[in-house]
């Protein structure tokens, strides 16, 4: 009998837990059904192609224009920017930190690494507003808040991302690799970028991918430095809007049409990332492999 | 050793492609902390002059600026956003290790979901949660739209880290507790919980972290109020958002320092503490 009702009380558990798990599949599955249904229609109101190719954001002329292809352009050439600027550096960071580093350096830089990683992205925005922009007004001229600009911020906040992801991928390589270079006469530095590194591309791969999701969904850094013209890009050192500080900047005061024009933003923005997450997947599978 | 030196040397400068990629990998990684420690630095030197106990004033006004009210705003958020996500996100991780089978379709539709999720902008929660919780629910620009909101933000997080806590827990622990006569559910509780609390703390301050770094999700979940909120269902700002606000104004960029000094001091204390954890359990 006791043990009649240790069996049921286990299986109440084991259901509660199975729950709990399904929080996260509700969780996804509302987000997407309340983007959806409050952005598509606005991109039915104001024509698919209209949206996402018209090249005029004039929300509160008469009649108004909701063209967001400047702000894809934005989001775009931003995060094509901190690519440019944090991928060298972050994937050469981590062949140092998995390959080439001494011990005691090792020590110092991997806590500086995770420290760049929690450092929240108001601080990244205000230091680039305070040190950055003022740096690209007085030196290559402009008004210092431009896509140049906002792309060394981003470069240096997907650092992190980038770093540890590959240098996890360059440790994964099985050591034979590295020292059967070596034995056929490669040099140290030979043998990391010549077999160590090709072997971790699909990781390498994997940590770029996902910069690259960072580096469009920032918001906050990006509002602060990009001086957020809703108009054509112009030049690296004119100002430009992206998609997600087009949502933050408008949103305060936005109604009606407007305001699910905006959500509709966030819907292309959301698609965005959800092909960005799949490629992600999907290269993780195949460096697991 | 310093022959041993001389002799690499000489070797390098017969391969002027080697030399050139250890200067490049060198220079790469002394740019990564070289930023680190500037952006530091700089905060801190520019911002603690002004750290005048004004700014620490019990009421905000605007010719205070005071961060008080805010930093009891985002210890009441942490605090619920952590009530709501930690046991979800714990129970999650609790059913993905120890009692689904491999293989099953529910478990890899899970996985999935939680990788989606992490992998979400914070705007988009802040959209999200400005649709279905501010709007759709009618709660209003609150603090309880903003907690929800991230709970689900940080719920990823969470469950990731209780996972791979749970996963170091041996075997041995298990078979011994069966072997003495416990159910399966004495021994999560009893055995293997127990021995996974340090990565599961880890997790859990790490999560506050991310809470008290948060601005994007916030804005248009919580709100921008600058007063200590009166209630849950009352908006207010946390911290970051303050120092947004701050900032945009453009008069108060001396507290803007200030506050930054105080954000950046708070988040990277809060994540050194967990790394401290993490390495703790992995040393053991």
């Amino acid at each position: 009998m006791k043990y009649h009702r240790q069996r049921i009380v286990e299986r109440i558990f084991a259901t509660i837990f199975f729950i709990c798990a399904l929080a996260s599949v509700a969780a996804v599955l509302l987000i997407c059904v309340f983007l959806f249904a409050s952005g598509i229609p606005a991109m039915g109101e104001v024509g698919f192609f209209n949206f996402i190719l018209g090249r005029k954001w004039a929300p509160t002329d008469v009649p108004p224009s909701f063209g967001i292809l400047p702000m894809i352009l934005g989001s775009v050439y931003i995060t094509l920017g901190a690519i440019l600027v944090g991928v060298p550096i972050g994937i050469l960071t981590a062949i140092f930190m998995a390959r080439c580093c001494p011990k005691p350096v090792y020590k110092v830089l991997k806590p500086a690494v995770e420290l760049l990683a929690g450092i929240p992205s108001v601080v990244y925005g205000f230091f680039g507003l305070v040190v950055l922009v003022p740096l690209v007004r007085e030196h290559l001229g402009g008004d210092g808040m431009s896509i140049l600009t906002a792309s060394l911020l981003l470069g240096l906040m997907i650092l992190p991302t980038i770093i540890t992801i590959s240098e996890s991928a360059m440790r994964a390589v099985p050591p034979q690799y590295y020292e059967g270079a070596l034995a056929l006469g490669a040099t140290h530095e030979r043998s990391v970028f010549a077999v160590v590194v090709p072997a971790a591309s699909s990781g390498i791969l994997a940590a770029v991918v996902l910069g690259i999701g960072r580096a469009i969904g920032e918001t906050m850094a990006v509002i602060m430095v990009a001086g957020n013209q809703a108009r054509m890009p112009k030049g690296i050192l004119k100002g430009i809007r992206t998609l997600t500080s087009n949502i933050v900047t408008e949103m305060a005061y936005a109604a009606d049409l407007h305001r699910e024009v905006l959500i509709a933003t966030g819907v292309i923005l959301f698609v965005f990332i959800l092909i960005i997450n799949l490629c992600f997947a999907l290269l993780k599978r195949r460096m697991n492999k | 050793m310093r022959k041993n030196f001389q002799g690499r040397f000489r070797g390098y400068l017969r391969r002027p492609g080697s030399l050139l990629l250890l200067i490049l990998v060198w220079l790469a990684a002394g740019i990564t902390f070289f930023a680190l420690i500037y952006l530091i630095a700089y905060i801190l030197i520019k911002g603690i002059p002004f750290l005048t106990p004004s700014l620490f004033a019990w009421e905000y006004n605007s010719e205070n600026v005071s961060m008080t009210p805010a930093i009891i705003t985002t210890v009441e958020m942490t605090a619920l956003s952590l009530l709501i996500a930690a046991p979800l996100g714990i129970l999650t991780a609790v059913y993905l290790v120890e009692y689904a089978r491999r293989g099953n379709k529910v478990v890899e539709l899970i996985r999935l979901t939680a990788e989606t999720l992490s992998g979400i902008p914070s705007i988009v929660y802040g959209l999200f949660g400005s649709i279905f919780f501010v709007t759709s629910l009618g709660w209003g620009l609150s603090i309880l739209s903003g907690a929800f909101t991230l709970s689900i933000m940080i719920l990823p997080l969470i469950i990731r880290t209780t996972e791979e806590a749970l996963k170091a827990v041996p075997d041995t622990y298990r078979e011994g507790s069966f072997g003495l006569g416990a159910g399966k559910l004495r021994t999560v509780f009893r055995i293997v919980l127990p021995s996974a609390v340090p990565g599961v703390l880890a997790g859990i301050i790490l999560a506050i972290g991310r809470i008290v770094g948060e601005t994007a999700a916030l804005i248009y979940t919580a709100g921008t109020v600058a007063k200590v909120p009166e209630n849950l269902m009352a908006s207010g700002r946390t911290l970051a958002i303050h120092m947004y606000a701050l900032s945009g104004e453009g008069f108060y960029t001396d507290q803007a320092y200030a506050t930054a000094v105080v954000l950046l001091v708070l988040v990277l204390g809060i994540n050194t503490i967990s790394a401290m954890l993490a390495r703790r359990l992995a040393s053991v």
